[in-house]
């Protein structure tokens, strides 16, 4: 299948990018192209102009700053599987990164092109938004910063402007008692989830709940924040009790659609299970235990 | 039609220089352009991994990628392996022992991922193989002989380098 017929340009700066989407209406973005160059395949997306991000230093990497971390735009989702710093900070990026498609897909795939690409099934939205991430935007007036919880506004659509470029993510800092953990159900590698559930905690000297983050993948319009899941869980012990009431309001919150996936029913209860075992790693490697 | 564009790669060691259209897909430049049709087509949906390259050592599905994503790159493809003279480098020659392939379609993106593994690290689980291989569909074997296959490699090529460091260090 070849795609529709377009114009290419790489530039070799940030700016030069910025301008050449100022005066291009129909151009698109292409960062890692794993889901951009399927959909123009199969012509679902044909775009006129095509800005490739792949020839502007500085996008890529991995940096520990001010306690917290910062993945560059163009950052691969193999780099993320492979950062030490991630491994032992962040256990739910890790843990996401590593179930993301296959492992080829992983080597070009981008962490940015994956989270404004708001594909509800993808599995970045769900971690950003339970670990409270901001996006580091630079468009025509300048850089701003976008919260998680501002991004996304529906199936394939963000609050971002078509002139606008994310050139990182920011992540808080993750304390000594934090820990998050990713539960992925899929019928095989590579497959979108039926499923997936980002969790988060940040536990307080006494062991009871200081922060929580949970959100949900492929079971609404976009991922979703389980913000009542996450209040039940805030001030509590972190034990079986707590952690199944969660679950239970994560399993509310969710809306799946039935598909060869599975039955809205399934799936929903799919949020529970996962929420509890997300959860339960989570608590344990808050905890140090894991 | 849209203008075309300069691309210039290194493929399997040699230099090419060509001007494409920009949608072309990589797997089509290498095959249609330069006749490399070792590199096959499977899918057409970034499922199957038939079409894996490694641009830069690295493995990535070629219908995946514009050809002008790669300008600047070094490829290599199934007819990069192989040594001097002819004969058949580890990955091959575990393919061959152990029966790595039946009907032969996956084995090129196979082997090209094997070898990817095997230059990170050379010593790899039975899990660590398995998850190497598992963004590539193989319809015939079951996976079983290829696992061997690519475990037989890693056998080789430590085996090779043991033989060599002995053989260096009495030399030196």
């Amino acid at each position: 299948m070849i795609p529709a017929a377009f114009d290419y340009h790489a530039p070799a700066s940030l700016e030069e990018a910025l301008d050449l989407l100022a005066s291009h209406e129909d151009a698109k973005l292409l960062a890692g192209g794993q889901s951009l160059i399927p959909m123009m395949r199969f012509r679902l997306a044909e775009p006129g102009v095509i800005v490739d991000l792949g020839r502007v230093d500085g996008l890529a990497g991995i940096v520990e700053e001010e306690g917290g971390l910062w993945i560059g735009a163009m950052t691969r989702h193999a780099d993320v599987e492979a950062s030490d710093p991630v491994r032992v900070r962040y256990p739910l990026l890790h843990d996401a990164a590593s179930v993301i498609a296959d492992p080829i897909v992983r080597n070009r795939g981008t962490v940015a092109g994956s989270l404004v690409h708001a594909d509800p099934a993808g599995d970045w939205g769900s971690v950003m938004l339970a670990c409270r991430a901001e996006l580091e935007v630079h468009g025509p007036d300048g850089e701003r910063t976008v919260a998680m919880d501002d991004l996304f506004v529906t199936t394939f659509m963000t609050s971002l402007s078509p002139g606008e470029i994310v050139t990182g993510i920011r992540l808080p800092p993750a304390g000594e008692r934090s820990g998050g953990a990713y539960e992925k159900l899929e019928r095989k590698v590579g497959d979108f989830a039926t499923v997936a559930v980002a969790a988060r905690l940040e536990l307080a000297g006494d062991g009871t709940c200081e922060s929580a983050g949970i959100a949900l993948t492929a079971v609404g319009a976009t991922n979703l924040r389980a913000a009542e899941a996450e209040e039940a869980l805030v001030g509590a012990e972190p034990d079986e009790e707590a952690i199944a009431g969660a679950a239970k309001a994560a399993a509310g919150a969710s809306n799946p659609t039935a598909d060869n996936r599975g039955s809205v029913e399934y799936k929903r209860d799919m949020v529970r299970v996962l929420t509890e075992r997300a959860l339960r790693r989570a608590a344990a490697r808050a905890r140090g235990e894991a | 039609m849209a203008e075309t564009v300069p691309v210039k790669v290194t493929v399997n060691g040699a230099e090419h220089e060509a001007r494409v259209e920009p949608r072309t897909l990589l797997v089509h430049f290498l095959r249609d352009d330069l006749d490399l049709t070792g590199t096959h087509i499977g899918c057409d949906t970034t499922n199957c991994g038939a079409c894996t390259v490694l641009v830069d050592g690295v493995p990535m599905k070629s219908c995946t990628m514009f050809a002008v994503q790669a300008d600047g790159h070094d490829l290599t493809t199934v007819e990069g392996l192989g040594v001097d003279g002819g004969g058949l480098e580890p990955i091959q020659q575990g393919f061959h022992e152990e029966h790595g392939l039946q009907c032969g379609f996956c084995t090129p993106g196979m082997m090209l991922v094997g070898k990817a593994l095997l230059d990170r690290n050379p010593d790899p689980t039975e899990a660590d193989i398995r998850k190497a291989i598992s963004g590539n569909l193989c319809r015939c074997t079951g996976y079983q002989n290829i696992v061997k296959s690519i475990r037989h490699a890693a056998e080789q090529i430590r085996t090779g380098a043991a033989a060599g460091a002995e053989a260096g260090g009495g030399a030196a």
